[in-house]
């Protein structure tokens, strides 16, 4: 972080960790959109990143030329033995064709929108208890006392962990996902206490099963034969990793945008029908997650040349800021009524959870204006931003209005 | 005029059921499927069109009816 050198042209030497990327992204992509519109960096062992909306999608739908073995760009480029397969680290996400189909498959019914649409009530009262549960004194830290805590819980209840766990469960999580551009060393010794967690739970589930989604994957089989436990584990992760600080960003993020946009505030509370375009929006606008790929094969490909190995970041949230796709792309326009939005990905590996992220984002900001319909932000210099593949304000001092 | 969606090209992104529940249902898996045979009536017609403008995928078509 600290220790590295300075960008000098995000065309040439682009660094997503850049805190110039990190406070502002949007100027740079319009910037390599007009200019430059696959960015390439020598850093990370070597990584393109398309700035278009063209290139990113041409790229997520590509899994012949692109391999999903890991999605998360890190220092060194990856070999063959940190590449596992067919099932990956953290299938479906980790997996390609075909295995990839049906790891998907199998997990797609726990996030239905049946499924989702039933959680809705428990969402809506743990929204409500976390707002109880604030000490309040004038201003309100919207990402660490509320968005931060509405994932974790409900991850933590479809696995299937007891309640009492919450708080280390949440402690967990955070350490892994606060800390994925450390060497591979340092992650591989923070994740130790979460891996003898899942341990202990997974034995539990297996002694005693019961209605949840762990209990679901020891039993789930592929072509009549039980999941090999790296399998359960793997999903497992994913479901942690995938579904805790994305969404948490996502709700942080639009608390922001409200909190600095108070016509669009006031909309919302007035018009509360106008919340499910509006969540959209927020989508697109502050779309948090990044994506990656590994390139298969040395090709030239959207006129670059490409190495076996070389990452790609695959920026969905740079598709939603595109002008030639969104009008007024640069504009946060509340009641967009046509948006083909990519904030959950495109092609095969749309995020599995997309249902049940949108429903925590309405919820979430449903009840917290429904609590303090009028806030502002207590300091605009205080407000801090994760770095990395997801973007979202980790700290959010609001001041509540009366 | 008629809806549909192309199963193959449908990745249950899940904007067409939330615009048009009249029109558009979802599976077990989460993909969208049009309800019944997809005719659209001059009422109906604007809200398939709302929800083909939304999906990401490019997986619903308004086609002539034979």
């Amino acid at each position: 972080m600290t220790d590295k050198p300075p960008v000098l042209d995000f065309a040439t030497d682009f660094d997503h960790t850049d805190p110039e990327w990190v406070s502002d992204p949007y100027t740079i992509w319009e910037d390599l959109r007009q200019r430059c519109p696959v960015a390439h960096t020598d850093r990370y062992g070597g990584a393109w990143f398309p700035a278009t909306h063209a290139g990113v999608s041409a790229i997520a739908k590509d899994t012949v030329n692109f391999t999903s073995r890991d999605v998360i760009v890190h220092e060194g480029r990856p070999t063959e033995e940190d590449l596992p397969s067919p099932i990956g680290v953290a299938p479906p996400i980790t997996s390609d064709p075909p295995f990839h189909k049906v790891a998907r498959r199998l997990i797609l019914p726990a996030f239905s929108p049946a499924v989702v649409n039933a959680l809705e009530p428990q969402i809506r009262a743990l929204c409500a208890t976390l707002l109880d549960d604030i000490i309040f004194e004038g201003v309100v830290n919207a990402s660490m006392d509320y968005a931060r805590l509405i994932p974790p819980s409900v991850i933590r209840q479809m696995l299937g962990f007891p309640e009492e766990d919450t708080e280390m469960f949440i402690k967990a999580v955070h350490l892994i996902t606060e800390n994925v551009d450390r060497p591979q060393e340092e992650r591989i010794e923070l994740f130790e206490p979460v891996e003898a967690y899942f341990t202990r739970q997974i034995e539990d589930h297996q002694e005693n099963p019961r209605d949840d989604l762990t209990t679901f994957l020891l039993n789930a089989e592929i072509g009549g034969e039980k999941l090999a436990l790296e399998h359960v584990f793997g999903t497992m992760i994913l479901i942690l990793v995938a579904g805790i600080d994305t969404t948490w960003s996502a709700i942080g993020a639009a608390l922001w945008h409200l909190a600095r946009n108070p016509e669009d505030l006031a909309r919302l509370v007035n018009e509360p029908e106008l919340m499910p375009v509006a969540v959209e929006e927020f989508l697109r606008y502050y779309a948090p997650v990044t994506m990656a790929r590994l390139v298969n094969a040395d090709m030239e490909y959207l006129g670059c040349p490409m190495k076996e190995y070389d990452w790609i970041l695959l920026g969905f949230p740079a598709a939603n800021r595109d002008p030639t796709v969104f009008k007024d792309a640069d504009k946060f326009i509340i009641d967009r009524a046509e948006n083909r939005h990519v904030a959950f990905g495109l092609g095969i590996h749309r995020c599995v959870g997309s249902n049940l992220a949108r429903m925590e984002l309405q919820v979430a900001l449903e009840e917290f204006i429904k609590r303090y319909p009028r806030f502002e932000l207590a300091n605009e210099d205080n407000v801090t931003w994760a770095q990395g593949q997801i973007r979202g304000p980790r700290n959010l001092p609001l001041r509540i209005l009366r | 005029m008629k809806v549909v969606i192309d199963a193959e090209l449908c990745q249950g992104q899940g904007r067409c059921f939330s615009i048009a529940p009249s029109i558009f249902d979802f599976d077990d898996l989460g993909s969208g499927f049009v309800i019944g045979d997809g005719t659209l009536s001059p009422e109906t017609m604007d809200l398939a069109r709302l929800a083909q403008a939304n999906c990401p995928e490019h997986a619903i078509f308004i086609e002539e009816s034979p």
